[in-house]
């Protein structure tokens, strides 16, 4: 008995004492939770090259699934990278860390128009990464109407063809700005809507995806599908029949911004890569690598005129205009959220 | 050897079993039976009829799946186990191969099979398949539609789980005593009446086995639904999941539907037991 | 037994279709000169030369292949002395004992491996430990024992009481007496166990993933976690070499096991001659 709890222990504490395999919390590590297909890896590199630090990389691939990790207490990360109203909840539920912005002297060289944010009002908690909009991707072989707006993805013509988002704030989100409302309402009764709406569309939907849609766009298993604008550059790259839409109706604008969870093991490592991330160097690797949209102004300076100019990364004012933020939902909606998203799933 | 100080030897896994499988089955239980604060609710237990038909679809999904695999295994068992020396040991050996390849990568590779402009439409569409079909048929399809369907979930789950049917049956029968056969022939029955009153009633007890261990991962499976569904079909594995890492965080939730889930399928596993046990008793008798 | 006819041929291929048919592709593609997965570009070996330099997939393979030898080792030891104690104990506290043996089993894979992700997190609160690699050892340990005392427990139940104490009375100690004894003839039970120990291990996917915390990947983490994307041919090399190694090896274990029959039915054959042609005539 005493032979087995001894085992026991000694596994366990195998892992804090520097085990084998992964372990943790011996100097010179942080550890980071990002979005799939969202870094130029290589970059990690050129930060351990500077600062000794080595990174463990690991994705995820939705914010809600960040926060179940997180809740569920079995992970350790050091920094993070949710969207805005998932930062906003993240503050709400004392989940994060409050920044030493000593350590990150870059962060002066983030648009000061994305500084004090809504999701961050003293901007205390997080750093912006990406920003960027979500907006329709065709293949122009496949779809031969004009996109302008939400409904060709409600169009049964394409049955077999249309992907959907698999998250519940931007698929619910497309159904309710299609509908007319807006992405924050707290009226159970246009959500309810909402999601009736995409229990019709599934019968004609291809699928609920994530970043599977890269593959089955690029390779034309499917012809159409909201993602976000980033990624849409970087599947044109590789397929150049995919086209873009930022659709009429308006659409989700949002910021991706770095965070150091609560209780973090390497907080100092955490916001040294904060900071460095922040460096134009890594800013121009990711936004090369990754399409979306950069926060630092001297990246911005320096991307080449057609990226500057390219109206899918840095839409006119006038589209911007036309876009609308996720904010955080109150908790009983977030909970309707999570049961009709099921109600959509369990169809 | 069966002294009674060999007992000892036992006790350092029983603690073992008692810590990483029974008090981990107990926090299971004081979860779903609690809320986020810690205080006793039923809520998880009166919200679940919501998801009546994930447990619906899910127990009949794996059903037919497991039909399906009595249907391709038991034959196959049967064939194996009446082959050659040589042949039974390579068989075994080529059954039991898949399984050391990951089974994600392999119901991956179910999907670049299955899609619309997947591996077997391309094929039929390059020796002119649809031509012919839509020639007799009268249709105008150039691809058959496979993948993000149910079958297409089930078809993963019988190949996922197969060899999990074929080895017991097959082992059931291979130790079936030639004797007994013999002597039924010796008795005058064909093979149809020796394959019914014989062989099939020995083996049922390896059928029994084989439908626990194709049934429970089946009924439980969240990747399968995930790589060959498209997200459509919702299992009672995704919702479990979902509640824990994925995109609806409830542990509370979670538990009491692994716990319903655990309930129902013992329930269902002891009254086929008892239901196989009686058949067994007849047959002796 | 009736030699199989030509249906039952016909059927075997085609079952056997089924299962091969996905991982012929898969072989196939790995070596594709494209990232394609159903289009064909041409005849490359750039995959297997880029998966040794993917440090990503070469750790979780060594982590999978780690997790694996350790936990069917632990599990072997562990559940051949637990079969011994469930075998020497009454009939009533082994009945329980077993059950309970069997909850692993039996339970579905994600409530086994949820459960014991609440009670990590729930220690994780009272001792100074994360998730990871001793978690995930743990669970492994736990899933892996119940095989190999399933697998032991048939062959104790063989054995002839009678030799142990032969053995014994003959004045080896207890430990000598089962090593000497009673080993040798469990053994093929003792290796049977381990070996399923140690397959269910490499190809767990849904406990480990509950498990493992974040710093730790399997193999099949990794590749669930591609598969939210796309799974890159990398994977496919390194599967197309794991399936050339495994098919080696039982190729050799049958190729031996079949000469090993063969000598010992010609030693059996040579020894039981004389007396069985006499007894076959006799009885004629």
């Amino acid at each position: 008995m005493i032979l087995s709890v001894a085992t026991a222990l000694a596994l366990m504490a195998g892992c804090t004492g520097g085990g084998v395999g992964g372990d943790t919390a011996s100097a010179g590590e942080v550890n980071v939770y990002n979005w799939g297909e969202y870094i130029d890896e290589s970059i990690f590199a050129d930060f351990t090259a500077q600062t000794g630090i080595k990174v463990n990389y690991n994705v995820y691939p939705d914010n809600e699934s960040l926060y179940s990790t997180l809740k569920g207490g079995g992970a350790e990360y050091d920094v993070i990278i949710p969207s805005d109203y998932m930062i906003s909840r993240m503050i709400e539920e004392d989940m994060l860390e409050k920044l030493d912005f000593n350590n990150i002297p870059n962060f002066s060289d983030i648009d000061p128009s994305l500084k004090d944010p809504d999701y961050d009002p003293t901007n205390e908690y997080s750093v912006p990464y990406m920003w960027g909009t979500v907006g329709i991707i065709y293949n122009t072989a496949k779809i031969d109407k004009p996109v302008t707006g939400w409904s060709s993805l409600f169009d049964s013509d394409y049955k077999g063809q249309i992907l959907m988002f698999d998250n519940s704030r931007d698929g619910i989100g497309i159904a309710l700005k299609y509908l007319g409302y807006s992405y924050n309402t707290t009226d159970e009764a246009q959500i309810q809507e909402a999601v009736d709406l995409l229990i019709e569309q599934q019968s004609y939907l291809q699928g609920y995806v994530m970043d599977q849609i890269f593959d089955k766009l690029e390779g034309g298993e499917a012809a159409i599908g909201p993602y976000y604008a980033g990624d849409f550059i970087t599947m044109h790259e590789s397929n150049p029949d995919l086209a873009w839409c930022l659709p009429e109706e308006g659409s989700n604008i949002f910021v991706d911004a770095m965070c150091i969870p609560k209780g973090a093991a390497n907080k100092t490592n955490a916001e040294a890569f904060i900071n460095f991330m922040c460096t134009t160097d890594a800013g121009l690797a990711n936004c090369k690598a990754i399409g979306y949209s950069t926060p630092l102004l001297s990246v911005k300076d320096a991307l080449p005129d057609e990226v500057k100019n390219d109206p899918v990364a840095y839409p006119s004012a006038e589209a911007l205009a036309r876009c609308e933020s996720f904010t955080n939902l109150p908790e009983n909606i977030l909970a309707l959220y999570d049961s009709e998203w099921l109600r959509l799933k369990t169809q | 050897m069966r002294s009674k100080r060999n007992q000892i030897l036992a006790v350092p896994y029983v603690v073992w079993m008692a810590v990483f499988v029974v008090v981990p089955l107990l926090l299971i239980v004081v979860y779903a039976f609690t809320t986020k604060d810690g205080s006793f609710t039923l809520a998880n237990f009166s919200t679940m009829n919501q998801y009546l038909g994930v447990f619906g679809n899910s127990f009949f999904l794996a059903l037919v799946a497991t039909a399906i695999c009595i249907l391709l295994g038991y034959p196959l068992a049967y064939f194996l186990a009446r082959s050659g020396h040589r042949m039974k040991g390579v068989a075994m050996m080529l059954i039991m191969l898949p399984m050391w390849m990951n089974f994600l990568l392999r119901t991956y590779s179910w999907m670049s099979l299955l899609e619309d402009t997947g591996l077997i439409n391309r094929l039929l569409q390059s020796i002119r398949f649809f031509d012919l079909w839509n020639g007799i048929f009268g249709t105008n399809i150039e691809f058959f539609h496979m993948i993000n369907t149910p079958g297409a979930v089930v078809l993963g789950m019988v190949y996922n789980f197969l060899p999990f049917m074929v080895l017991p049956i097959f082992s059931v029968i291979e130790k079936i005593d030639s004797r007994v056969i013999e002597a039924a022939q010796d008795l005058g029955a064909n093979s149809r009446r020796v394959f019914q009153k014989v062989v099939f009633p020995l083996s049922l007890p390896g059928v029994l086995s084989g439908i626990t261990m194709v049934f429970i991962p089946s009924v439980s499976t969240f990747v399968i639904t995930k790589l060959l569904g498209g997200g459509m079909t919702m299992m009672l594995g995704d919702l479990i999941e979902m509640q824990f890492l994925g995109a609806a965080y409830n542990p509370h939730l979670g538990s009491a539907i692994s716990l319903v889930m655990m309930i129902v399928v013992l329930i269902c596993m002891a009254v086929m037991n008892r239901f196989g046990e009686g058949e067994e008793e007849a047959m002796l008798l | 037994m009736k030699k199989n006819g030509l249906f039952s041929r016909l059927f075997m291929g085609l079952v056997f279709l089924f299962l091969y048919a996905p991982i012929f592709v898969l072989i196939v593609f790995s070596f594709n000169a494209t990232k394609s997965r159903t289009v064909w570009g041409g005849f490359s070996l750039d995959w297997y030369a880029k998966l040794f330099q993917n440090t990503q997939i070469m750790g979780a393979l060594y982590t999978t292949l780690l997790v694996s030898v350790i936990a069917a080792a632990i599990a072997t030891i562990a559940g051949t002395a637990a079969a011994i104690g469930f075998y020497s104990m009454k009939r009533r506290p082994r009945t329980l004992c077993l059950s309970v043996n069997n909850i692993p089993m039996t339970n579905a894979d994600i409530v086994t491996g949820v459960s014991l992700m609440l009670l990590f997190v729930f220690a994780g609160r009272f001792l100074p430990f994360k998730q990871g690699f001793a978690t995930l050892l743990i669970a492994h340990i736990t899933f892996d024992i119940p095989y190999v005392i399933l697998s032991v427990l048939p062959k104790l139940r063989q054995l002839d009481a009678n030799i142990y104490e032969a053995a014994q009375d003959l004045g080896a100690t207890g430990f000598l007496a089962f090593r000497k004894v009673v080993l040798p003839e469990i053994m093929p039970g003792v290796l049977n166990g381990m070996l399923i120990a140690f397959t269910m291990s490499i190809d767990d996917f849904v406990i480990s993933y509950f498990t493992a915390g974040s710093q730790t990947s399997t193999l099949a983490m990794v590749i669930y976690s591609m598969t939210r994307r796309k799974i890159s041919p990398e994977i496919n090399a390194l599967s197309t070499l794991m399936f050339l190694v495994v098919l080696a090896l039982l190729l050799v274990i049958n190729i031996r096991q079949a000469n090993q029959d063969k000598a010992a039915k010609k030693k059996a054959d040579k020894l039981a001659a004389p007396g069985s042609a006499a007894l076959l005539d006799t009885q004629k």
